[in-house]
């Protein structure tokens, strides 16, 4: 066989392999624009930081759903592992909120990897039930638990301490923003290399036809475990951060209603490139708010409308005109084109 | 056969409930092979290629490859230890390129796969593969049209390109140019036939045209079960095997 | 324990002939359906409201709400589920949470949020003691027990004996063959998804006395028919029966053995079962689609 170190094509192949992979003029622009948010809209430094919180969270689902194709009903267990064990630990072991990150995440990570094994065989609706079944679980547990978690009335009185031992967490919430904001950028970094990268090129393979990854080597079992439990871990991190910065633990956490919202947040801002959970929750909450204020009883119905049309008209369709060129992969996680 | 054995299935059997699909085939592939399973349809060749690449596991048998018995291996293990298959349905990946998809199959055939913090296509090696089996497989003008936007002739190029991207020792090449259109069908039969001589090829297939260009041994099975074999003189003239096709009505270039 | 054993059956009776269609629908269009209780809620008002504002017998209700739930399915099913066949698994999900949504909101607007009181007539109120009191039979669930079984007979029989059962059948094991063979999928698909949301309602109307009935009905039981559904199979009406039978019995005991943990033991019964066999306890097929 001829080796060639250089063929004509090559700087073409590379150009179009890594084009995916290279940061578009905007991106670090908007970036700089969140990370001014805090300061822009001061008074609402407490919605950023949800935002921004819920992002990390819908970015954690993006991996597993987007990128694998794995359809989670109950993402959720591990936003409220990771926020009751940082609550409980800064309560009563120690009220450093970095250290009560790394718990946090620490916790839904160890979960996830437990978890794991339960999404690797079935149908959808196995993994659906399993996914829903152990958030389920959570609930319940935290329910009956009550001399630990406070039971329906959650985890009160979670007090931090300073970040970096210097920033205290103010009323308005701007610490807050910030630390939710500066989280959120480092789990994006990092996430933004794992799914450009042949790891991420071969979670999308298990996605798009299971049974051909199979064939050419990728151990599925293995890849599904991993990145459930990445996905795990940051959403643990979400949840660390919520209870951290809102000062408490609710059930509710750990609702259907929660996924299900996450779910549809991720689809909002589209599945499968990243910036969807980003964009997915500043859409969901600047509309919760609007709506809220004029029909607060029903905005169920709305969102549920609004699922319904949705679908409907088809995912894909919705509003992202930037990813028509220079985007490498399909976003609408749709099977492969022939499976039997 | 003075070659040795590459894979060797060893009584395999498969039951489904009442159904005997697979029915004590024993069979050997040789080093260098171009080997040709044929049967009528429903004979159970499709079914003993998912035995031998562990997507079903036989209700009993053996399966030795190179000398070390694999039956207990699941499929993606088999494939690291070089056995490698095509699908009759093409089994590809609807939202990857051409040129994504072998770059990632390479790079999971060259142990990249877990590579997380790397961008897929940096490593000049895999570029290198990719761009030779581009052209090998004629895919070059299309390198980076998103696979369900592709023709089928090329698809099926694609389907067989994936597998030769993770240099297969044993390659099983299950109908490879069924529904080929005609004009397409001459590119794909010149790549099937300049495959590697050290690869051992076993072929099913129903073009007997194709069997007897291609094959220099011949297993018929049928009803699931080794009705003979032999060298494809010796198969064209066998009486059984013309009783089997000619029973069925097919019209067959013996 | 007899009269756990006893009510265990009743509410796996009930459980079965709420979540019969749903399994079938998911079996024969694939198609996964999480609005399937608000079908069954939608039966459960209908029942009230005729009772309540018109004054019509409970008996008469019955059928009625069977037949109004079954029609509303029909209607729903030709026009806004059957572009939804193709569809990807998530875009089901996402489409019938959405229908849930709007049902759980539209019955809170109209009908508040409450829980709407069922008045049973009184010969189905009141209660038999057998064995020294070991056993008690509250009539009501007797009455549900009959009901549930002569449907579940019924099924049996629409299934294996009519015409329209073996192309139902036939629609499920493959129905792109089944279409090649002349048979109307189409029509098959309406008239299951229609019955199998009459069941809904039906069962509706019966649970609402046992389960109680307000507007968070559909997500609040929702994961009780999936349970039935991933647990029994898809590929048969016994398989959820027994599935329903068994989620009923546990739940009856569990709540009243192990308060504390109650619901907590049915779901981790159900991850084990699942993972132990994820295509159901009793489905003949292999895998998953």
């Amino acid at each position: 066989m001829k080796r060639q170190m250089n063929h004509p094509a090559d700087a073409q192949n590379t150009g179009a392999l890594l084009r995916a992979s290279r940061w578009r003029l905007w991106e670090p622009l908007l970036w700089l624009a969140v990370m001014f948010a805090p300061l822009v809209f001061k008074s609402h430094a407490l919605l950023v930081n949800e935002i921004a919180i819920v992002a990390m969270f819908a970015l954690s689902l993006d991996l597993i759903l987007g990128y694998t194709g794995i359809v989670s009903l109950g993402h959720a267990a591990f936003l409220g592992f990771g926020a009751y064990s940082a609550a409980l630990f800064a309560k009563h072991l120690n009220p450093d909120p970095l250290l009560g990150l790394a718990v946090g995440t620490a916790a839904a990570t160890v979960l996830g990897a437990l978890c794991s094994f339960t999404i690797q065989r079935g149908s959808d609706l196995t993994r659906l039930m399993v996914t829903l079944g152990v958030s389920l679980i959570l609930y319940e547990l935290a329910n009956k638990l009550d001399w630990l978690t406070g039971g329906a009335d959650g985890l009160q009185g979670v007090t931090m301490g300073p970040l970096l031992g210097r920033f205290e967490f103010d009323l308005y919430g701007q610490t807050a923003a910030w630390y939710s904001l500066t989280v959120l950028l480092l789990i994006f970094l990092l996430s933004r290399r794992l799914v450009h990268s042949p790891f991420g090129a071969t979670l999308e393979a298990v996605r798009d036809n299971r049974l051909r990854a199979m064939a050419i080597g990728i151990p599925v079992g293995a890849r599904l475990s991993v990145v459930y439990t990445v996905a795990a871990g940051i959403a643990g991190a979400a949840g660390a951060l919520l209870a951290q910065t809102t000062g408490f633990a609710a059930l509710d956490i750990f609702s259907f209603e929660r996924s299900a919202d996450l779910m549809l947040i991720l689809v909002i801002g589209g599945i499968g490139w990243l910036y969807g959970g980003l964009a997915g929750a500043l859409v969901f909450i600047l509309m919760r708010e609007g709506i809220a204020s004029i029909t607060p009883q029903y905005w169920t119905f709305w969102i549920g409308l609004f699922l319904v049309v949705l679908v409907l008209v088809g995912r894909d369709r919705l509003l992202r005109p930037w990813t028509w060129f220079g985007k490498a992969r399909n976003q609408s996680g749709k099977p492969a084109g022939e499976r039997q | 056969m003075s070659a040795p054995t590459v894979l060797r299935a060893e009584n395999l059997v498969k039951r489904f409930g009442g159904i005997t699909a697979t029915d004590n085939v024993t069979l050997d592939v040789v080093k260098g092979a171009r080997h040709a399973l044929i049967g009528p349809n429903g004979a159970g060749k499709t079914t003993l290629i998912n035995l031998l690449t562990g997507v079903l596991p036989p209700t009993s048998g053996r399966i030795i490859l190179d000398g070390a018995d694999i039956t207990q291996l699941a499929p993606h293990q088999r494939v690291r230890r070089g056995m490698v298959r095509t699908f009759q349905i093409n089994q590809l990946f609807g939202s990857f390129t051409p040129l994504e998809t072998l770059a990632m199959t390479v790079s999971q055939h060259m142990g990249l796969g877990r590579r997380w913090w790397q961008p897929l296509g940096a490593e000049a090696e895999v570029r290198r593969r990719c761009e030779d089996l581009l052209g090998q497989f004629h895919l070059g003008d299309v390198r980076n049209v998103k696979t369900e936007h592709l023709a089928y002739g090329k698809r099926r190029l694609l389907e067989i390109a994936i597998a030769l991207a993770c240099e297969p020792r044993v390659l099983l090449l299950d109908e490879p140019v069924a529904g080929v259109p005609p004009g397409e069908r001459e590119e794909l039969l010149r790549t099937v036939a300049a495959l590697p001589a050290d690869v051992s090829v076993l072929l099913i297939e129903h073009d007997m045209d194709l069997v007897f260009e291609f094959a220099r041994f011949i297993t018929v099975l049928v009803n699931g079960a080794l009705l003979t074999e032999g060298e494809p003189d010796a198969i064209a003239n066998d009486p059984q095997v013309k009783a089997v096709y000619l029973g069925h009505g097919e019209a067959v270039g013996l | 324990m007899l009269t756990i054993l006893f009510d265990g059956i009743a509410y796996g009776m009930l459980l079965f002939i709420l979540a019969v269609g749903l399994s079938v629908t998911m079996g024969l269009m694939n198609f996964i359906n999480l609005a399937h209780g608000a079908f069954a809620m939608l039966g459960g008002y209908l029942t009230v409201v005729l009772m309540q504002r018109f004054g019509w017998p409970f008996l008469l209700c019955l059928p009625v709400s069977f037949v109004g739930t079954a029609l509303v399915g029909a209607l729903l099913e030709r026009t806004l589920y059957r572009p939804m066949y193709g569809k990807p698994h998530l875009d089901q999900v996402l489409f019938s949470i959405g229908l849930a949504f709007m049902a759980v909101a539209a019955t809170d607007y109209f009908m508040g949020s409450q829980q709407q009181i069922m008045q049973l007539p009184d010969w189905l109120r009141g209660r038999t003691e057998l064995f020294g009191g070991a056993l008690g039979m509250g009539h009501y669930r007797l009455f549900i027990i009959a009901v549930c079984a002569a449907l579940t007979v019924g099924l049996q029989l629409v299934l294996s004996r009519t015409r329209f059962g073996s192309q139902l059948r036939a629609s499920v094991d493959d129905a792109v063959v089944a279409r090649g063979m002349g048979i109307n999928v189409n029509l098959v698909f309406a008239a299951t998804f229609a019955v199998g949301s009459g069941l809904a309602g039906l069962g509706g109307a019966l649970s609402a006395e046992v389960l109680g009935l307000d507007p968070t009905f559909p997500l609040k039981f929702m994961i009780y028919f999936l349970i039935v559904v991933a647990v029994g199979g898809t590929s048969s009406i016994t398989g959820p029966l027994l599935a329903a039978l068994l989620l009923g019995i546990a739940d009856v005991a569990g709540k009243y053995y192990i308060p504390k943990l109650g619901a907590f033991i049915v779901y981790s019964f159900m991850i084990v079962i699942l993972l132990w066999r994820p295509q159901g306890l009793f489905s003949r097929l292999g895998g998953g689609k």
